[in-house]
């Protein structure tokens, strides 16, 4: 019910000539090498990780300076043609999918580290540059970028600041907006911009915190200064096992009524618990139905009492077992499953959903048992990992894509559980976007004249709609059609015809 | 507990202030406390007064989350958190009259927000949009929305709420905002030494390379103060670290609220010069940014971030040598604010500002001209 217009539903002999003029104009612009056009070439830029949804982009373009950059833009301004920024294509809710009539710029080849600042803690990189590249290259001065989501071995640092990207540190660490201090890159008509400064504000409005999880619909970002942060001396995990679901959410709540902020706070119910160890051989327990990583970090002895404080709280919440890393091996050991959640889920089903909302913590336990009722109603299986200490959920729903009846009922499972979301006081994104996945979620989420404000700014920087329109925000016909639909609880009418 | 503004008799009474001047092509000076009147441009334009709603809608110390209407009074969001052992970490300062208690001052949320103004300890926890999650909104077309919401995570849509820190009111009517609030840490101690000032900045830098609980700095007259905060370990570990002598908790505690609210020496010392018409300049630059070299008295604070200048200097010199060590020069206080209270914007982003301000606000009725002239 979110798929794209398929480009086969565009007149051919359209496309065929709005590509001929888009790679005649675009040819001036750049090297024969960084334009593609033939299909086996754009092929794998039909999707991002959001495999569910794919479209052929018109044209593919490469550019290899910032001036390359500008002048790509221009001419697609002036061309009215829409453009798709693209990272490394790992986004999980289809910010990069293609438009059917629309170049996508692949900014892949950014990828150099132009400055690590260590008196400043900050460093300066091409958007392209992947997330781990920069804490890797920070490591010898003892710092690190914070935000740490669980693609950091190939998302780069310009998708993060389209998606504000999140990870397992946020509660202590903040998002990718608390992180990034300065943006350059340039307006959809190609003029330079820079967001942001390397100093702690700058003047005028704080137009920061729209542009960092614009998901690429008000400028595209071609360099990136991240603020750095000294690692801390020691870090040290609690893997605490539950017997019930309502206690491991209880337990959440109660750390944090402690006044402990944990580095890290993560939930993983037993599927979950069951799909990572065959994968990783950590050592869960297989047994508990909730599992519990729960991180301090900093001094030996700050980290020593910490840790001391929160076995108590977890214990009195009803831990049945409980482990503490012991070295940074073991430690990296407890997080290993948790990082591999996907692709160990990915083992277990030909595909999934991963999906991604926000409740308040003390509903954690509500929310994973509304989801255990929906895999009976749709028929599906579901294995969770949260992110508890932000009460930021990850379900992830098994289906195969092959068979259209499982895509459909999966995608009315991830809707149930996004409306459900709201419902509980929470949110249809935590960290993975809005993207093309949940342009529905969102007239559920937003009054018609909220969505109307959100235009009106994308406007503001994008006159002609033309960076990654039909993302994020839903127009008014695809919600009332969504709104009609909705009426019948989940009976889609017509589910084979498609909707925008 | 949980109330919502909707069923509030006050919303209604804000909206129709914002249709009726709409109508009648007037504009409105959005207020709270007014203790931040001196600030940004000259106010403009009929009073309006959002003071008429206040009070905390829900509160869970649990959650880590407060939401608050816009006139509830900032010393009495404190006194709540307070009672739940949290506190809003980026110290929002409390202006107007030091010789009136700070809880009876008058600033409120919804000042707090707009002026996005914060204390000692931003350059360590973050600023005040750090902290926001989300707001509701009374736009300038008399439309109440609201954006972000009760969570730590959330990307559904352009993140508004965070935007309106900072706006000075220019976009609409900050009715509502829900803060990200923290528990207060266990231990703090604050440490005095002597230090000249290119040798205090490189030192802060340092220090920050670290992982130390290093939470406020300030630097004035060649004394370096600093502040920890944190577990009661890491404060040990850092104090034996860094040396330098232990200022006493209660004298202590007044320096750093009289440096949040403007009442110390420096600044006291600062608003007479202001009065016989020098002015007091907020200098935000990079952190390792060398001395400046500008005549007047100096306090650095935030790791060497924030620099406050009293100076009879012409502002277009002091803006110069800020732009020039990559930062901004705000005029904070003065008599004369015809050179602008804030940086001037260049291309595209004064057009930004301009399609922005259409945006939210196409009739242009709330605190014209009160962040830039023409908008």
């Amino acid at each position: 019910m979110n798929a794209p217009i398929p480009a086969a539903a565009i007149a051919a002999n359209e496309r065929a000539g709005r590509r001929a003029e888009v790679v005649a104009a675009l040819s001036d612009a750049l090297p024969a090498h960084a334009l593609l056009w033939q299909r086996e070439d754009t092929v794998p830029y039909e999707c991002d990780g959001l495999t569910a949804y794919r479209q052929q982009p018109l044209v593919v373009a490469l550019p290899e300076t910032e001036t390359q950059v500008a002048a790509v833009l221009r001419e697609c301004h002036r061309l009215n043609v829409p453009v798709v920024a693209r990272g490394a294509g790992t986004g999980l809710s289809g910010g990069a999918l293609p438009h059917a009539l629309g170049v996508t710029l692949s900014l892949a080849k950014f990828n150099r580290i132009l400055k690590i600042d260590v008196a400043a803690r900050t460093a300066t990189v091409q958007c392209g540059v992947r997330n781990l590249a920069i804490s890797e290259a920070a490591a010898p001065h003892g710092l690190y970028y914070a935000p740490d989501p669980s693609s950091q071995i190939a998302c780069t640092i310009g998708g993060n600041v389209a998606e504000n990207s999140g990870g397992v540190h946020c509660l202590k660490y903040g998002l990718t907006l608390h992180n990034v201090m300065r943006v350059r890159g340039f307006t959809v008509s190609g003029e330079a911009v820079e967001f942001g400064s390397e100093a702690l504000d700058c003047a005028g409005l704080d137009l920061m915190s729209i542009l960092v999880g614009s998901e690429g619909m008000l400028a595209v970002t071609t360099e990136v200064t991240v603020k750095l942060v000294p690692k801390p001396i020691v870090a040290r995990c609690i893997m605490a096992s539950f017997s019930d679901v309502r206690h491991a959410g209880d337990a959440v709540a109660a750390v944090i009524a402690a006044g402990i902020i944990p580095a890290g706070l993560e939930m993983m119910d037993k599927p979950m618990t069951a799909a990572v160890e065959d994968f990783v051989h950590a050592g869960y327990d297989l047994d508990a139905v909730a599992i519990l990583l729960c991180e301090s970090d900093g001094t030996p002895d700050e980290v020593a009492e910490e840790i001391g404080r929160m076995e108590a709280v977890l214990k009195a919440s009803g831990a049945t077992r409980m482990s503490v890393s012991e070295n940074e091996a073991q430690r990296l050991k407890f997080w290993s499953g948790r990082k591999n959640a996907f692709p160990a889920t990915g083992r277990l089903s030909p595909d999934y959903m991963c999906m991604d909302s926000t409740i308040p913590r003390k509903r954690l336990a509500d929310i994973l048992l509304a989801i255990q009722e929906m895999e009976k109603k749709y028929g599906l299986r579901c294995a969770n990992v949260f992110h508890a200490g932000d009460g930021n959920l990850h379900p992830l729903i098994m289906f195969d894509a092959n068979d259209a009846d499982q895509l459909h009922r999966c995608e009315l499972f991830g809707a149930d559980i996004l409306e459900t979301s709201v419902h509980m006081g929470g949110t249809v994104s935590g960290e993975h976007g809005v993207g093309i996945e949940k342009l529905s979620a969102m007239c559920v989420q937003f009054a018609p004249e909220e969505r109307e404000q959100m235009m009106a700014i994308k406007r503001a920087f994008d006159p002609k709609e033309l960076l990654n329109p039909g993302k994020v925000i839903p127009s008014l016909a695809r919600c009332a059609e969504y709104g009609k639909m909705h009426v019948r609880r989940g009976l889609l009418p017509f589910a084979d015809i498609p909707r925008f | 507990m949980t109330t919502t503004i909707a069923n509030d008799p006050a919303l209604q009474v804000l909206i129709d202030r914002v249709h009726s001047a709409r109508a009648a092509g007037a504009q409105l000076c959005i207020r709270g406390g007014g203790t931040k009147e001196f600030y940004g441009e000259i106010p403009q334009g009929e009073v309006l007064d959002t003071r008429v709603l206040e009070g905390t809608s829900s509160y869970e110390p649990t959650e880590l989350v407060v939401t608050t209407r816009c006139g509830t009074l900032l010393a009495e969001l404190e006194a709540t958190l307070a009672k739940e052992g949290q506190y809003l970490p980026f110290e929002p300062p409390h202006f107007g009259d030091p010789e009136v208690d700070a809880r009876t001052r008058g600033a409120t949320v919804g000042g707090m927000i707009a002026a996005g103004l914060s204390g000692p300890s931003r350059a360590a926890v973050g600023s005040v949009r750090d902290h926001v999650l989300g707001a509701t909104l009374l736009n300038g077309k008399g439309e109440v929305m609201t954006f972000g919401g009760q969570v730590m995570k959330n990307v559904a849509g352009y993140d508004v709420s965070r935007l309106l820190a900072g706006s000075m009111g220019t976009l609409g009517v900050i009715l509502e905002v829900s803060m990200k609030v923290l528990p207060m840490a266990p231990a703090t101690l604050t440490l005095r030494m002597e230090m000249d000032e290119k040798r205090a900045i490189a030192q802060l830098n340092a220090w920050g390379g670290q992982p130390l609980p290093l939470n406020a700095s300030a630097w004035w007259d060649g004394n370096l103060i600093l502040r920890l905060r944190g577990a009661l370990a890491a404060v040990q570990a850092a104090r034996t670290l860094i040396g330098g002598q232990v200022v006493e908790p209660q004298f202590a505690s007044p320096f750093w609220t009289g440096i949040r609210d403007h009442t110390d020496e420096f600044f006291t010392s600062a608003h007479a010069a202001v009065a016989g018409g020098a002015a007091l300049w907020r200098l935000s630059v990079p952190s390792t940014a060398p001395p400046l070299g500008l005549s007047g008295e100096l306090l650095i604070e935030w790791g060497g971030a924030q620099r406050w200048l009293c100076t009879a200097m012409p502002a277009g010199a002091v803006r110069d040598a800020t732009a020039r060590a990559g930062g901004h020069a705000t005029l904070f206080a003065s008599r004369d604010k015809t050179p602008g209270a804030f940086a001037p914007l260049q291309s595209p982003l004064d057009r930004i500002h301009r399609e922005l301000k259409k945006a939210f606000d196409p009739a242009g009725i709330f605190n014209p001209g009160r962040l830039y002239p023409d908008l």
